[in-house]
């Protein structure tokens, strides 16, 4: 395993990685929940997106350590009889998947216009620059938030969560580009790629697999800050309203719906959701933190 | 600014028919004609652009669809909420991050560090509208101490309304501007210490040392002022972001800002509105940047030189 990740990313990862307890305990928690948003759909103790499965006579109990809860729902119902424990595991499903998925996808789209503009220079390159610049004066969220509304308003909601994950991605690509295409110029000039070339390898071997390779290093580092960065922006998305449809719902609406029940006395249902979601985006940040450190050749 | 003025411009042109979004469904087809000659909707997109350019010059960016009043006016009346909530939360941000920051990269080992540090990681990774809700539900519900939503009442001055001038005001103040700067305080610590971090290896440090000057005069005098470049560049990007979660923040507490207007917009596909912020955004983003750039020249003399 240690050889695995020596090889695929860098050794000195590696190396620090049976350091610190509390970094193993942030991988643990980030495993834990990644293990089970995927096995959501056979643990979940109910179905929650199956209608039949709850009753309102049910609705509102407290978590089960509270007077009036029941062990059959641990942690407490919502207004309509539906079981908190589960909604919280599909709610982290959803969460997660379009957390990956957007980040996966501002990668593709930005490790590829930055290769390709690194490359092949000329006009490419600065229609990329420009449009990379002006979206960069504008905060994430902010061009996440406008290209969500548009999507909405030209494909409406059919598209599910994709179009949170579309308009996430599009919101924060610039970053692998800019550095991709800073790392692609270097290589361009060395002897390796000249070789290639030589050799009369079509651009797209050489960019894919001689030169990606190079430049690969940044990538895992920006990837980690934007999954916190892209799960919270989903998260505030869903709880304005914008983000994945209620039929799907992610712990960001789950807060949403929870908050107007807070004042009433119900408030395990924004609570468990808040922490949850803090839960996450603590364990990333914290582990984006430690492979920062590791990985800054100042600090060496 | 005229990349996004474009780009606003060519939103407006392909979502949506302003017209048909204005008049009843019984408009005879030749009336409707009748408005969009008017309006200038037949002309070629040039002209039509060049209009918008100008009109935007003028601070006119039309009629919201869907409240029907001037934009300009909309803003005018909101811009106060979000310029007083923005200018407060960096303010007090900036400066207790730098007193924070400082201090957790002079006392790297210390348990008090730590507790700073941990609550710096975790002031950045609650998100702002679940800090927004707990505060409410802490401050407003269980202590009743401070109001959960709106401005209480403003002074107006001119066109300016101002919070600052009246008690209930100033307490309506105080949960908004604190959800707003946790996270940015958070994150200016994290910067600043690291930064420090590594200024305080530099060898002029250790000269200074051995000097003899006193810690408080090498961490502020040296240490500091090398540490505020990066740090007044992330101050200045983070207007951006605080702008964003000022949004967030403004729905939580219902806090009548440009925020809220935004959001109205767009859940109402608002176009009008939509594209009248985003300019203001932009505006405001390039206005601070300039700022920067004179600051910058201010803290570190050599880049006068450059110029």
């Amino acid at each position: 395993m240690k050889q695995f990740i020596g090889r695929m990313f860098s050794p000195k990862i590696a190396r620090n990685l049976s350091g610190s307890p509390v970094v193993m305990l942030a991988i643990g928690a980030m495993a834990f929940m990644i293990v089970v948003s995927v096995l959501t759909p056979w643990i979940a103790p109910y179905d929650t997106y199956d209608l039949q499965s709850f009753n309102l006579i049910d609705s509102l109990l407290p978590p089960v350590w509270i007077e009036g809860g029941v062990w059959q729902y641990l942690l407490g119902t919502d207004d309509q009889g539906r079981d908190l424990l589960s909604a919280l595991m599909n709610g982290l499903r959803i969460s997660l998947i379009v957390g990956f998925a957007s980040i996966t996808l501002s990668a593709l789209i930005g490790v590829s216009l930055g290769l390709l503009a690194g490359y092949f220079r000329g006009p490419l390159d600065a229609v990329v620059m420009r449009v990379a610049e002006v979206q960069q004066t504008f905060p994430a969220i902010l061009v996440a938030l406008l290209l969500d509304g548009l999507l909405r308003g030209t494909i409406g909601s059919s598209g599910g969560y994709w179009m949170v994950v579309i308009a996430i991605a599009l919101s924060s690509w610039v970053e692998y580009a800019r550095a991709v295409r800073a790392s692609t110029m270097i290589e361009s000039t060395k002897d390796y790629v000249l070789a290639a070339r030589a050799m009369e390898r079509s651009a797209f071997v050489i960019l894919v697999k001689h030169i990606l390779r190079n430049v690969s290093g940044p990538i895992l580092v920006i990837g980690t800050i934007n999954l916190g960065a892209a799960i919270m922006t989903e998260a505030t998305l869903s709880f304005l309203g914008l983000g994945v449809p209620s039929t799907q719902p992610s712990l960001g609406t789950l807060i949403r719906i929870g908050n107007s029940f807070l004042f009433s006395g119900e408030w395990w249902l924004t609570l468990f959701p808040g922490v949850l979601l803090a839960a996450i985006a603590l364990s990333i940040n914290f582990l984006g933190d430690w492979l920062r450190d590791i990985l800054n050749p100042r600090l060496a | 600014m005229l990349a996004v003025s474009l780009f606003c411009f060519g939103v407006f042109k392909f979502m949506g028919d302003p017209v048909i979004q204005m008049v009843d469904s019984d408009t005879p087809l030749a009336e409707i004609e009748a408005i969009r000659d008017r309006m200038g909707l037949n002309d070629n997109l040039l002209t039509q652009y060049a209009t918008f350019i100008k009109n935007s010059a003028q601070l006119d960016f039309g009629r919201s669809y869907e409240l029907r009043r001037p934009v300009t006016e909309l803003i005018v009346e909101a811009l106060p909420a979000t310029a007083e909530l923005v200018i407060l939360s960096t303010i007090i941000a900036t400066f207790f991050g730098l007193l924070i920051g400082v201090y957790t990269a002079v006392h790297p080992k210390g348990a008090v560090s730590a507790a700073l540090r941990a609550g710096s990681l975790i002031g950045v990774s609650v998100p702002t509208f679940l800090m927004a809700i707990l505060a409410i539900y802490w401050f407003s519900v269980s202590l009743g101490w401070l109001p959960s939503y709106g401005r209480g009442e403003v002074v107006s001055i001119g066109w300016w309304t101002t919070g600052l001038l009246t008690k209930s005001g100033l307490l309506a103040l105080i949960l908004p501007v604190l959800t707003l700067s946790i996270n940015q305080v958070s994150l200016i610590v994290r910067l600043v210490r690291s930064e420090m971090l590594d200024i305080l290896r530099a060898d002029y440090i250790r000269f200074a040392r051995a000097r003899g000057l006193s810690e408080r005069a090498i961490n502020f005098r040296h240490a500091l002022k090398n540490a505020l470049i990066p740090v007044v560049t992330i101050v200045g990007l983070q207007i951006g972001s605080l702008l964003a979660f000022a949004v967030v923040t403004e729905s939580v507490f219902q806090w009548p800002g440009m925020g809220s207007l935004f959001i109205r917009a767009i859940q109402s596909i608002d176009i009008p509105v939509m594209s009248a912020y985003l300019m203001l955004v932009a505006l405001i983003i390039v206005i601070v940047n300039i700022v920067l750039d004179f600051i910058y020249v201010m803290v570190d003399p050599r880049l006068a030189l450059a110029k």
